[in-house]
């Protein structure tokens, strides 16, 4: 009987050993979603809205999940420097400036990009700060 | 006798409730002077005179000049903004969309925006900038004129600051509210525009203002 409970314990403690080990990149992630959500809130929810909706024709809405996948590269370009262009979403045309935000860091503009790309319908995962940093070398 | 008690109380219940649902009346905001006439006989009387908003002239987006006559006998929601304002005005004008949504068919409603950019949102700029809200009806007039007579408008009469502002991340700095404006052309209540709970006491005091008899 003791030697089912002490291996009982040793294996379960193996196990929660091994269930922390696995969730370290979600609780990482879920570090991104939380302080990108925050950041959200304060930069971007006036123009693009509590759920991501838009306003009007004024600014675009932030639940064309397949415009985000394929301008991934571009949304840390877009967030710091702004954009001046007209942008194809959910087959409308948009072409108001939206503005610079220089002030963001990369780890700020990693997690608020993580938090938009996981939010509104979207679920496109991790995406690092290395990872802005990169992206923003090829911004035109 | 205790059950006489028992009914004097439900009576005062009653009573309570009844003088509770009593028409609720939204205040008059802004100074007020008394005015002393005298009728045919001779006898004094005293009126008192409230703020209104006085007469204006400007031009609209769809560049026709606009006075107050266009909003003769409507209750309106005022405010200031500029299209290019990246901060507060996009909030103020999401909250100000769903107030329209709500009055859209109701012509005794109107919306007035006056812009406080007067370098660069010229009537043409306001029309696109309507159009894109999905606001450009006669019913939402976006108004443009001179910097001395829009912003002496705000703050004499409307009662909101408004400045320009090198300093500011767009160049000018302004209070978000929205002013509900009754038929007689006085100020019955100004809500913050940033704030969804206050937008949703706009709406509730303008059918208090609707259903006020003059």
């Amino acid at each position: 009987m003791r030697k089912i409970i002490v291996y009982s314990l040793f294996f379960g403690a193996i196990a929660i050993a091994i269930n922390a080990c696995q969730s370290a990149s979600e609780i990482e992630m879920a570090k991104y979603m939380s302080n990108g959500k925050d950041i959200y809130q304060a930069r971007c929810q006036n123009c693009h809205g509590e759920n991501g909706e838009g306003l009007g024709e004024l600014a675009p809405p932030l639940t064309d999940t397949i415009f985000l996948k394929s301008n991934k590269q571009k949304l840390a370009c877009y967030i710091k420097n702004g954009v001046n262009e007209p942008m194809q979403i959910h087959g409308k045309t948009y072409q108001e400036k939206m503005p610079a935000f220089k002030d963001l860091h990369d780890i700020d503009i990693a997690q608020v990009t993580v938090y938009i790309t996981n939010s509104f319908g979207n679920r496109h995962g991790m995406y690092t700060y290395e990872q802005v940093a990169n992206d923003l070398k090829s911004c035109n | 006798m205790k059950k006489i008690l028992g009914y004097a109380a439900i009576a005062g219940f009653i009573a309570l409730g009844a003088s509770c649902t009593q028409e609720k009346k939204l205040p008059i905001y802004g100074d007020r002077e008394a005015k002393i006439t005298k009728d045919a006989n001779g006898n004094e009387k005293i009126d008192t005179v409230y703020k209104t908003i006085p007469n204006f002239k400007f031009l609209n987006q769809d560049s026709i000049e606009v006075t107050q006559d266009a909003f003769k006998n409507k209750v309106y929601v005022a405010d200031f903004f500029f299209t290019s304002c990246s901060t507060i005005c996009p909030i103020m004008h999401r909250n100000m969309k769903t107030i329209f949504d709500k009055y859209k068919d109701n012509r005794d409603v109107m919306f007035l925006s006056h812009t406080i950019d007067f370098k660069y949102d010229k009537p043409s700029v306001l029309k696109k900038y309507a159009q894109k809200l999905g606001a450009d009806v006669p019913q939402w007039q976006f108004l443009y004129g001179s910097k001395e007579e829009v912003y002496k408008l705000a703050e004499k009469d409307y009662l909101v600051a408004v400045q320009e502002d090198s300093s500011a991340t767009d160049g000018y700095i302004h209070q978000g509210w929205l002013v509900l404006i009754d038929k007689h052309k006085r100020i019955r209540g100004a809500y913050d525009g940033t704030k969804t709970e206050e937008v949703e006491k706009l709406k509730t005091d303008m059918d208090i203002l609707l259903a006020e008899k003059d």
